[in-house]
């Protein structure tokens, strides 16, 4: 499948996969990230329920503390 | 747009913010000078003399409330700023309340759950109005890792990667440039409306 991920066209042998499996996948390892899947938030709880599929535009964000 | 006119347009609006420490502070200074109508500024804390490193405060206001502070100093740049300020720590239910009639909102907390409970809460029940968040802005240098990045009505400030501890203080510089960055960011939104 072929997916935009940060404004920028990913490329995975997978046909679908988790947002989860995405995010292991491409080793986002921040405690927190804002995670939106064509434009709608996807909550952390439901990350592993939410399935990626060819032609998803996908935003990961981090967020760290300091302001 | 001329200056007059830029003025005009920006005595309609209203900008809530979310914390008043080194981004509320700075932010809030920047959109007033600017000739923001209105602000609503919540934020739970008193001055310390910690915060007087980054945070827009002087050392005759050290203990008071953020907010009145905040509002003190606004007034002594422009009296007709209209600011309503909320001595609370912000939950979910007061967040929906009080913005809710804001034309933007900048996300100026702390703390990494705080700003995810913002943005979830205003994604969720206030998705119409742009969140501008600041996320990774502790120690100096690196200018150009400073950015802004836009999904939908979500923008994030910083170089969402520098996170405050022990080792890696805030520190005015990079507060500031994010806080300023935020401020800038409203006002494209708000004259380009």
């Amino acid at each position: 499948m072929k997916i935009i991920l940060n404004n920028r066209d990913e490329y995975f042998d997978e046909e679908e996969m988790t947002f989860e499996e995405l995010l292991n996948i491409k080793n986002f390892t921040f405690k927190m990230l804002v995670t939106k899947l064509n434009d709608r938030l996807v909550k952390k709880e439901f990350r592993d329920s939410t399935i990626i599929k060819d032609g998803d535009n996908v935003t990961v964000l981090h967020l760290v503390s300091g302001g | 747009m001329n200056y007059l006119e830029i003025r005009k347009r920006l005595k309609t609006k209203t900008v809530g913010i979310a914390g008043a420490g080194g981004l509320g502070s700075n932010s809030a200074m920047a959109l007033a000078r600017s000739g923001i109508g209105n602000l609503v500024i919540a934020d739970f804390d008193t001055i310390d003399m910690s915060n007087l490193n980054r945070q827009y405060y002087f050392y005759e206001q050290i203990g008071k409330m953020k907010v009145l502070a905040l509002k003190e100093n606004i007034k002594l740049v422009d009296s007709n700023v209209k600011v309503r300020s909320f001595s609370i720590k912000l939950e979910s239910h007061h967040i929906t309340d009080i913005f809710k009639d804001c034309d933007v909102i900048i996300e100026a907390f702390d703390l990494q759950e705080m700003k995810d409970m913002l943005i979830n809460t205003v994604l969720d029940k206030l998705p119409d109005i742009p969140l501008i968040v600041g996320s990774g802005m502790a120690g100096y240098g690196n200018n150009n890792l400073i950015k802004t990045v836009r999904s939908g009505n979500l923008y994030i400030c910083g170089d969402q990667l520098s996170e405050v501890s022990d080792d890696n203080p805030p520190l005015a510089p990079r507060v500031g440039i994010v806080s300023m960055m935020q401020a800038n960011q409203a006002l494209e939104i708000l004259l380009n409306d």
